[in-house]
């Protein structure tokens, strides 16, 4: 890291400069970013006395961290794919051309702003809609006489939490995939028309393997986003929900398991599985430049 | 291809509807205090609240602390990098996509047990020390937004021929930074300043377990405990969130006007 800024390594006599430039930044990354998480990473290694152990990562296979984990991974998965689905579909509506010139910086522009309505205030929205006393539950039971709290739903949950998290992450894969929607050449198609290629085929063989990388990197990415998520869901559902974040946002403040060592478990975890989704990210990001360049 | 169209058509509209009801209830919501009849008692409550007050400027005034701290060390690392540490480039890039993989909460966690106060630095013992580990955590936040625009600034200009000009003319670094880089970057540098605010201004999770009486947490205390209060909070929060995206637009728009 600062090893490679040394003065040795580089040439003209005026560098101290860039390295007096680059040095608080190192330092701040060093200290705020790199040391806290390796503290953890280490500590999930290590038992009250400091010495190394499986043990914590082995506590980890009890019924409440498991399922803790697997509604985060659930929820995380439904509203990655869900919201990358639909997002790009509105994408590519809003890019490929066909309407009104308007459409897109719009879209674009309500997209940045809608992925950036998370947290608490997000909660604050969805109980006025779909809640008990939601607009939208109030409309449908009695415009429709359908009561959608008596039909089992219930924005607590799984699907409620989904429904939830799609409000950002929606607009995050229109903002994240239209640029490489806009790096499908009109030739293309055209090339494809000329040689007999139906509808299907195109989208198949060409438009589809250049954009599936582009798709599903930012698929991951949606994942990562929604994992690490916490203030939405503490919002909506207290902490009724079960989900990971919540877990260890309890454990930090002391409520519950009583075993910090643990945390650190808890916390590796979930560094692993996002860290794991970036990496792919990066590969398949790294596949998809080769064709939109 | 007609049938085509309509189905872009219907993709947008479904779209538009789903994010434009979850408003419209909210603000609908936000009118029904006083029984009966729509009124914006619950925003003439809200706005009353000194705690609102309070908590609310104390998150404005650390936007601002992490904004100026955030590109104090950010712009100097990214001109020099850009300019003649390349080799660091792999290296930065990796540490500022790390906190979208590092969930704040763990970083957090890796604050309060690295930072509390048996450690050798106790930033947790005193408010000033609690609040400077909240605005870094809120720098290491907002690096991968202010990082991507600060170098997206930077490289549409020619930074090392401006650099040698100025040079040539006798100028030093520090000078060459303030006085040529910064202005010509400096729609870059907004709209990463208000993406920033955007974030920070309604964080929860930091904010929380640092236990500082910003924003976020005060939000949550309000859903928690009131009814209508909460959605007039979401309306305000929504139409500062667009405020901020409003700016950014305006800010990039001119750049690219200005330039020829």
């Amino acid at each position: 890291m600062a090893s490679t800024a040394s003065p040795a390594s580089l040439p003209r006599p005026r560098v101290p400069w860039a390295v007096v430039g680059v040095t608080p930044f190192m330092v701040f990354a060093v200290l705020f970013l790199i040391l806290p998480t390796l503290f953890l990473v280490v500590g999930a290694f290590q038992d009250n006395d400091g010495s190394f152990t499986l043990a914590n990562l082995g506590k980890l296979w009890t019924p409440t961290i498991l399922s803790s984990y697997w509604i985060s991974i659930k929820v995380s998965v439904a509203s990655a794919v869900l919201g990358a689905a639909i997002g790009a579909f509105i994408a590519y509506a809003a890019v490929s051309g066909g309407l009104p010139r308007w459409i897109r910086p719009t879209i674009m522009t309500f997209s940045g702003v809608a992925s950036q309505f998370a947290g608490v205030p997000l909660a604050f929205a969805f109980l006025a809609t779909l809640g008990r006393q939601g607009l939208v539950t109030l409309f449908l039971s009695s415009v429709f006489g359908l009561n959608i709290y008596a039909q089992g739903f219930n924005l607590l949950s799984f699907w409620g939490l989904t429904l939830t998290y799609l409000y950002f992450q929606i607009p995050l894969m229109v903002l994240i995939v239209a640029p490489a929607i806009e790096g499908i050449k009109k030739e293309w198609r055209e090339a494809a028309t000329i040689l007999g290629a139906s509808t299907w085929q195109y989208w198949r063989h060409i438009a589809g393997p250049v954009l599936l990388p582009s798709f599903l990197g930012a698929t991951l990415l949606l994942f990562a986003n929604a994992f690490g998520a916490i203030a939405t869901a503490y919002a909506l559902t207290g902490s009724s929900l079960n989900i990971v974040t919540i877990l260890l946002y309890a454990q930090i403040r002391g409520d519950v398991l009583h075993d910090q060592n643990l945390g650190y478990a808890i916390a590796f975890g979930m560094i692993v599985i996002t860290g794991l989704s970036n990496l792919c990210y990066i590969l398949l990001r790294m596949r998809s430049e080769r064709w939109l360049k | 291809m007609k049938t085509n169209r309509l189905s872009h058509w219907l993709a947008i509209l479904i779209g538009t509807l789903y994010f434009l009801v979850p408003l419209a209830a909210t603000f609908e919501f936000s009118l029904r205090k006083i029984r009966g009849v729509y009124s914006f008692e619950a925003y003439r409550v809200v706005l009353a609240d000194t705690q609102f007050k309070s908590s609310l400027g104390f998150s404005v005034v650390l936007a601002v602390v992490t904004i100026v701290f955030g590109m104090a060390i950010i712009v100097p690392m990214a001109y020099f990098v850009e300019l003649r540490l390349r080799k660091l480039r792999p290296f930065i890039e990796f540490v500022t996509l790390l906190p979208l993989v590092v969930p704040a909460i763990v970083i957090v966690f890796g604050y309060l047990r690295l930072y509390n106060s048996s450690s050798i630095l106790p930033l947790t013992n005193f408010t000033l020390g609690t609040n400077f580990l909240l605005a870094c955590g809120y720098v290491t936040l907002a690096l991968p937004y202010m990082y991507r625009s600060i170098e997206t600034g930077l490289r549409s200009i020619d930074v090392r021929t401006l650099t040698e000009a100025a040079e040539s003319l006798g100028a030093s670094s520090g000078t060459i930074i303030w006085r040529i880089i910064l202005p010509n970057i400096r729609s870059a540098m907004l709209s990463g300043a208000f993406l920033t605010f955007a974030i920070v201004i309604g964080e929860f999770t930091f904010a929380s377990l640092l236990n500082r009486p910003a924003f976020g947490p005060y939000l949550q205390l309000i859903g928690a405990n009131r009814a209508y209060e909460p959605a007039a909070l979401a309306v305000m929060a929504f139409a500062i969130t667009w405020a901020c995206m409003g700016i950014i637009q305006v800010v990039s728009r001119n750049s690219v006007a200005a330039r020829p």
